[in-house]
């Protein structure tokens, strides 16, 4: 190609693509200020788990058959429950979760047979410490209430 | 960036990564250079290994489900739909009709959003930024439409064993359906924008050349394959799911450089846009799961090969099973490997400038890589 030639088709593309980025100039935003702004997350967005409570009762729907636990890929749950004298069921002490090395794969919530976990809509997290992320799940959804 | 002279041999040894930009991840290339020409180029893997194999010999098979979406984060519903495809053949679990069309629909769309982002990457690589933020801007509304039914924006771990773990709503089929007039409109741009540019062109015509002969002896598969003039591809040699039941081509071009590559992935976009509108139309009705799902999945000894078309190519899983709950052995054949294997022979004597646009034609997702 002549070197007239090139200038030409060059200039040509060049204006092309300055079209395509003048229009874009007096489009909408599609973008939003984050902090000031924020999305509605979808209802199936999969957070953190947390604890059920029955609405009758007000306790927690957890019958500690320690499942989630056995079902984790990541070994991330730990639950304690103890047998209250008097009492029939099992009830939870302490249900750990090690958020560090959670996946958020949901096999936990899928496998309980007592639709007892679910996940949270809690997406802003961000801490100092680690241990900051050992969250016990039974202490969270009692300082809910 | 590290450089050394070797001052007995003249040449410069240069470490492109293993935190170049244009690397997408942390791989290593280390670079013989003569001037600004390459005498030797030398991939270095292994930075981030994270033992995906060995880890599906310690879980059960439901357990390592949520690793198929680590190993690609890009096309993460392929992995899905090819590890419960093997699963499902080892232990003879038959999905039901609906459920194939959903994974089918999730997965061409996985596809179309693995492909905007390289297009996009690929771009910014060569020293385009702004076709970089369209893409992106139209990749968030697959991201968003999935994310209403899989609950992930990336790492989706959707499928199970007999069928997907949640059927798709109204919403998301009229939404499907928008979003493909959307980027059938926005196609024609990125062709003025990026196809038609003379920077581009200049960049990517006759560099990073894969005769079919060394794509053949490498093993290259997807785009990089068809764009050597080599018409391959799971979905029509080794038809799986509802791929017979689909009408749509194979796209190739015969020029064998890095134009070609970038030719057929733009073609691919419209040819998944067809699949998903196709397989839109013939959703049956149905449950999404089969009726006789096993709670612990344990098939009987044996072994089986189950691949699928990935974005960047033939993706291939090997189980042998010894009739417990857990596998003896996972095999994960990613064409990452195989296609990041021919870039030290396609760049012995090439420009080190051409070396970054060789590499963005390929595609590559180090974690699939390294897995």
């Amino acid at each position: 190609m002549s070197y007239f030639g090139e200038i030409y088709t060059g200039a040509v593309s060049l204006i092309a693509g300055l079209g395509v980025t003048g229009k874009a100039l007096f489009q909408p935003t599609v973008t939003v200020q984050y902090p000031w702004e924020t999305i509605d997350i979808t209802p199936t967005f999969r957070g953190h788990i947390e604890l059920v409570t029955d609405e009758e009762t007000g306790n927690f729907k957890c019958i500690c058959c320690g499942l989630c636990q056995l079902n984790c890929p990541s070994h991330c749950i730990s639950i304690k429950s103890s047998k209250p004298e008097g009492a029939k069921k099992k009830a939870l002490d302490s249900y750990m979760l090690n958020f560090t090395t959670c996946s958020l794969c949901g096999t936990c919530v899928e496998g309980c047979p007592a639709d007892a976990i679910k996940f949270s809509d809690d997406y802003n997290l961000a801490g100092f410490s680690r241990e900051e992320f050992y969250f016990d799940l039974v202490k969270r959804a009692r300082e809910e209430k | 960036m590290k450089i050394e002279r070797n001052l007995e041999e003249h040449s410069l040894y240069l470490n492109m990564g293993p935190q170049h930009p244009s690397t997408h991840g942390v791989l290593r290339v280390i670079l013989k250079l003569d001037g600004e020409y390459i005498e030797e180029a030398e991939p270095v893997l292994g930075y981030i290994h994270r033992m995906h194999e060995k880890m599906g010999e310690n879980r059960t098979y439901a357990q390592y489900l949520p690793n198929m979406g680590r190993v690609d984060y890009l096309s993460a519903l392929s992995y899905n739909q090819c590890y419960v495809g093997a699963v499902e053949r080892l232990t003879g679990i038959a999905p039901p009709p609906r459920a194939e069309y959903i994974r089918v629909i999730t997965t061409e769309l996985n596809r179309l959003s693995s492909h905007l982002l390289w297009f996009g990457a690929y771009v910014l690589d060569l020293g385009g930024f702004t076709p970089f933020l369209y893409s992106f801007d139209d990749r968030e509304h697959i991201l968003d439409l999935l994310e209403s039914i899989t609950g992930s924006r990336l790492t989706y771990c959707y499928f199970r064993f007999g069928g997907v773990s949640k059927d798709i709503t109204d919403d998301f089929i009229t939404g499907t359906r928008a979003f493909i007039k959307r980027l059938r409109m926005h196609l024609p741009m990125y062709e003025t924008l990026v196809t038609k540019n003379v920077i581009f062109i200049n960049r990517v015509k006759e560099v990073g050349i894969i005769t079919p002969e060394a794509a053949r002896r490498y093993g290259v598969t997807g785009p990089a394959l068809r764009g050597s003039g080599i018409k391959y591809d799971v979905r029509k040699n080794e038809p799986y799911s509802i791929y017979p039941e689909v009408d749509f081509d194979i796209p190739v071009q015969d020029g064998c450089d890095a134009l070609s590559r970038y030719i057929v992935r733009m073609l691919e976009m419209e040819q998944s846009m067809r699949i998903i509108e196709q397989a839109l139309d013939k959703l049956p009705e149905g449950p999404v799961m089969a009726p006789k799902v096993p709670k612990k999945v344990k098939p009987p000894k044996g072994d089986c090969y189950f691949a699928v078309e990935t974005a960047r190519g033939d993706f291939g899983i090997y189980i042998v099973s010894d009739g417990t709950e857990t596998a003896y052995r996972i095999k994960l054949r990613t064409p990452g490997f195989s296609n990041l294997s021919i870039f030290a022979e396609i760049s012995r004597g090439t420009l080190l400038q051409d070396a970054i646009s060789t590499m963005g034609s390929l595609d590559l997702v180090i974690p699939e890589i390294d897995r």
